[in-house]
């Protein structure tokens, strides 16, 4: 395909000169092009939540956005939240809080978009935040016992 | 030295009778009162790090250097044959590599016999007719629309009861019902049961198709570009898929090599290979560079399988003291297109209750739609529905509390095959249960709609019949490093049960060494052969394989500490992961020690899956209680708390068995209340592509769920008296739902799902 504009912006922390053709979305961008595989495909068409990372810290489908609109931006995907030791992955262990874990990359970066934005967040506000990601093996109340002791974490830690 | 003897096996609700090879004398069983450091406590996911942090590579993460990408074009007609189909514009397009159709591949046998991987006679909307492959996988969904395919459109059918009637269009030469006429069974004489009866009650009972919907598609990496053929693929059964696969291509066994180290999901849709992967593997050939084939989640939604719709219609006759006097059940299961398997409905009629007379006759029917697959706990949990909630109807009618009528009528041995069950720790799971719901709170039901508008609550209750034992064959092997750890290679899979970890807890018990001194390797048909991740089979199956290898590299352990000990083998003991003389603490040696003195001489152990006793049957038995709260208003059903409690034998490890009843607990309420596959009868077409139509149940609708264990082993079922815990928490989860309604409102609905426009009718506030 042929490439698309040039675009600067940061991937996990690393500043990146990309040049998407006009199709293609963030998740083929990260997938394909950067091999961040961690960010799973889970319908393509929003409707499950597998596939989402935070852009400007924000919990963003990166199968419904494109390449060419991150010009400027900064996109964190689950490897970041690897690297730096999100408390919430600890957090889904512990509580076991995935079953098949292809849903748990989406999962988790929707809760840390959640607690970017709010660190105290109410259990109503994680359930709104989880809410749009699928778990069919039916870990969703593990899923919340994580979000809140992660969340919890973070204030004992202050 | 190996004997073959005949057995009958159950598995996923069907028994027949196989060869079973005896290689040599099980291991004694686990007792009781046996003590563990290590199993039946909460070990958590050995590979969870793997899969959180997003690094566990799944089949469909894999991009192996010079992949292509392969994507189907499909029937739009439920029925049809291809006349003509030109594929010269999209082999010309940008990145298109290559283009497959029946027209350049040999005919290989599909589904069972009944079609080829490409068939010109095309038998639902979804069925492949073409697969192109490309540099990516836009280049090949471009390439689709350049496809030119005429069609003859031909007659269909796509429901289950017209497909049946005399007249009706066939879908294969043999008719409509699988196996060429339904399956019939009958005990006693139900016509006589039914004229004993004081009372009789008689429903009839819709279940919707059910999808899958694994996280991670259906799909297959493959690279035949060497000689041996090698298949990545997001399977629950590796060796299936490579028997298929090298029979499909004529290829010898040893040069096919199936992986599936991680996996995203398959609940019965992922039980063998599919057309992709044969796809892949000749385009793979034909290419030389990898191919990697997977569904869209529309395809998902189309063609990876569904639990078939069924219709039900069940009579039960009782004295007015609860006695069953007849069960007559009967059953149309519309499984598709293809299916080789006729669906279990019998299942729980036939076994569940005790009942001199019971009449059973199910048909499993081909209809021109998505072919079906075994979706957890296939048949049983559909009939579980009919049968459980026709038991509370007539506790109902009888003025008796629903669980005094189970109970009244509690079978004590297996009535179909006339012969004990190994262990039925059914009651217990009752009370259990009934505690955790609070079932004295229960009020009677009323005897009229409520349909004040207010809200109301009910609780309800059904059980739960399954198999579960596992069976031989599934082999195992270990081998000691030099550091003393322990590496087992089993050639099963991890579905996201957590096999891997309870395997490893089993291998750490024997050996006792810490958990993360043990790595279980699996997902590679290198490794030695297992069975399918289906039937609830893999722990009760891999786990006394397991068992036995490490079994039998601890004897070499002590054998090889008493000569260094100076002491008899039998004066040897291995505790924390130190050998030592029984009596004399301070002669002792670690393991580590032991085979670093060993260096590169290597204890190993081989182990297998011993047979079941030929006596008995090896049930699973389970019950669960649902209350909900009902809005006669709008019609919405709030699920409240799911209270389920469930004999699977000993528990392995209670965390996952609490993970496994959440999930299928959940997978229950959505079939109860929201899930449904809808094919517009006109045209065949999937109404519902991806999770927009289709509801799955979101956090905001799962109930409180109190997971109970009976957690007693299985006294004979195999050498750790484990049961399989996979399917059981699926099954009686949509019946208690039902019951709880009926019990809140007085109007029993027994089409699901139970959406809130079918309250509403039911209690006649709407049309």
């Amino acid at each position: 395909m042929n490439p698309g504009p040039r675009i600067q912006c940061v991937i996990n922390g690393r500043a990146q000169e990309l040049a998407p053709p006009p199709r293609r979305t963030l998740l083929q961008l990260l997938r394909d092009d950067l091999h961040l595989t961690g960010t799973k495909e889970g319908c393509n068409i929003g409707t499950c939540g597998a596939c989402t990372v935070l852009v400007d810290g924000r919990a963003v489908l990166s199968c419904l956005f494109l390449g060419v609109q991150l010009d400027g931006r900064t996109v964190e995907t689950i490897e970041a939240a690897a690297q730096d030791s999100d408390p919430l992955l600890d957090a889904f262990i512990e509580h076991d809080a995935l079953q098949c874990g292809f849903c748990t990359p989406g999962q988790i970066m929707a809760l840390r978009g959640l607690f970017r934005q709010h660190p105290q967040a109410s259990a109503e506000e994680i359930r709104r935040a989880v809410d749009g990601n699928v778990c069919r093996c039916g870990a969703h109340l593990r899923i919340q016992a994580a979000a809140l002791a992660a969340r919890d974490g973070h204030r004992k830690g202050g | 030295m190996p004997r073959i003897v005949k057995q009958k096996i159950e598995f996923e609700g069907r028994i027949e009778e196989r060869d079973v090879v005896i290689e040599g004398d099980d291991l004694p069983i686990w007792s009781a009162d046996e003590r563990f450091t290590v199993v039946g406590t909460p070990v958590l996911r050995v590979d969870g790090r793997d899969r959180v942090a997003g690094r566990a590579a799944y089949t469909a993460d894999l991009q192996p250097a010079g992949m292509l990408h392969g994507l189907a074009l499909r029937s739009p007609h439920a029925h049809a044959r291809i006349t003509r189909i030109e594929t010269r514009r999209a082999e010309r397009a940008p990145g298109v590599r290559a283009v497959l159709c029946h027209t350049n591949v040999p005919k290989i046998k599909w589904w069972n016999g009944m079609s080829w991987v490409f068939d010109p006679e095309l038998r639902y909307v979804g069925d492949e007719v073409a697969v192109v492959v490309a540099e990516d996988a836009e280049a090949a969904r471009d390439a689709l629309d350049l496809l030119e395919v005429e069609y003859e459109v031909l007659p269909h059918v796509v429901d289950a009861e017209a497909a049946m009637r005399p007249g009706a269009v066939q879908v294969h030469p043999g008719g409509n019902v699988l196996g060429g006429a339904p399956e019939q069974y009958e005990r006693g004489n139900v016509d006589q049961g039914l004229a004993q009866a004081e009372v009789t009650v008689e429903l009839t009972v819709r279940t919707p198709d059910q999808l899958h919907h694994s996280m991670e598609t259906h799909g297959s990496v493959v690279d035949w570009s060497a000689e041996r053929l090698t298949v990545w693929d997001s399977t629950q059964h590796i060796f299936g898929v490579r028997r298929q696969v090298a029979a499909a291509l004529g290829v010898p066994m040893d040069k096919v090599r199936v992986l599936s180290p991680f996996m995203g999901g398959g609940f019965g849709s992922k039980n063998g290979a599919g057309k992709y992967t044969v796809i892949a593997a000749l385009a793979s050939r034909a290419l030389g560079r990898p191919v990697r084939i997977f569904f869209t989640r529309i395809e998902e939604s189309q063609a990876a399988g569904k639990r078939p719709s069924s219709v039900q219609r069940i009579r039960l006759g009782a004295r007015r003291d609860g006695t069953l006097t007849a069960v007559d059940y009967w059953g149309l299961s519309n499984v598709g297109a293809y299916r080789a398997i006729g669906t279990p409905l019998s299942g729980p009629p036939k076994e569940l209750y005790a009942c001199p007379n019971v009449r059973t006759d199910t048909a499993s029917v081909f209809t021109h739609t998505g072919p079906a697959a075994a979706f957890r706990a296939p048949g049983y949990v559909e009939a579980t529905v009919g049968l459980e909630c026709a038991m509370e109807a007539l506790a109902d009618r009888l003025g008796m509390d629903p669980m005094d009528l189970r109970l009244r009528n509690f079978a004590e041995e297996d009535q179909v095959q006339q012969r004990p069950y190994s262990s039925k720790f059914l009651r217990e799971a009752y009370q259990l249960g009934a505690r955790g719901i609070g079932w004295a709170r229960r009020s009677p039901t009323p005897s009229h709609p409520v349909r004040d508008g207010k809200t109301h609550r009910g609780i309800g209750m059904a059980s739960q019949l399954w198999g579960g034992a596992g069976s031989p064959p599934a082999y195992a092997e270990v081998r000691l490093n030099v550091d003393g750890t322990a590496e087992v290679r089993i050639g099963t899979q991890d579905i996201g049960t957590g096999a891997k970890t309870a395997l490893a807890q089993i291998a750490a018990e024997v050996l006792s060494l810490p958990v993360d001194r043990v790595t279980v390797a699996l997902g590679d048909t290198d490794f030695p052969y297992s069975p399918l991740s289906a039937g609830s089979q893999t722990i009760s199956s891999c786990g006394p394989a397991v068992r036995m290898a490490v079994e039998e590299a601890r004897r070499h352990l002590i054998d090889a500490a008493a000569s260094v000990l100076e002491a008899a083998p039998t004066d040897v003991k291995l505790t924390a992961g130190h050998l030592h003389v029984a009596g004399v603490p301070e002669r002792k040696i670690s393991i580590a020690e032991l085979t670093g003195r060993m260096g590169n001489f290597t204890i190993t152990g081989r182990g297998f899956r011993g047979a079941n006793p030929s006596d008995v049957t090896i049930r699973t038995w389970g019950a669960q209680f649902a209350e909900v709260e009902v809005d006669t208003e709008t019609g919405g059903v709030t699920v409240l708390k799911i209270a389920a409690c469930h004999d699977v034998g000993r528990v392995i490890n209670p965390l996952q068995y609490t993970s496994q009843i959440h999930g299928g607990v959940i997978q229950g309420l959505g079939f109860g209340l929201s899930e449904d596959h809808v094919t517009d009868p006109e045209t065949g077409n999937v109404l519902d592509v991806g999770f927009d139509a289709y509801a799955v149940p979101r956090l905001s609708a799962v109930p409180e769920i109190e997971a109970l264990a009976v957690n007693i082993p299985d006294p004979v079922a195999n050498n750790l008296g484990v049961k399989g815990v996979g399917e059981p928490p699926i099954i009686p989860t949509a019946a208690a739902i039902a019951n709880a309604i009926a019990n809140a409102i007085g109007v029993r609905i027994t089409d699901l799902p139970i959406t809130p426009m079918k309250v509403l009718r039911a209690l006649g506030r709407v049309e």
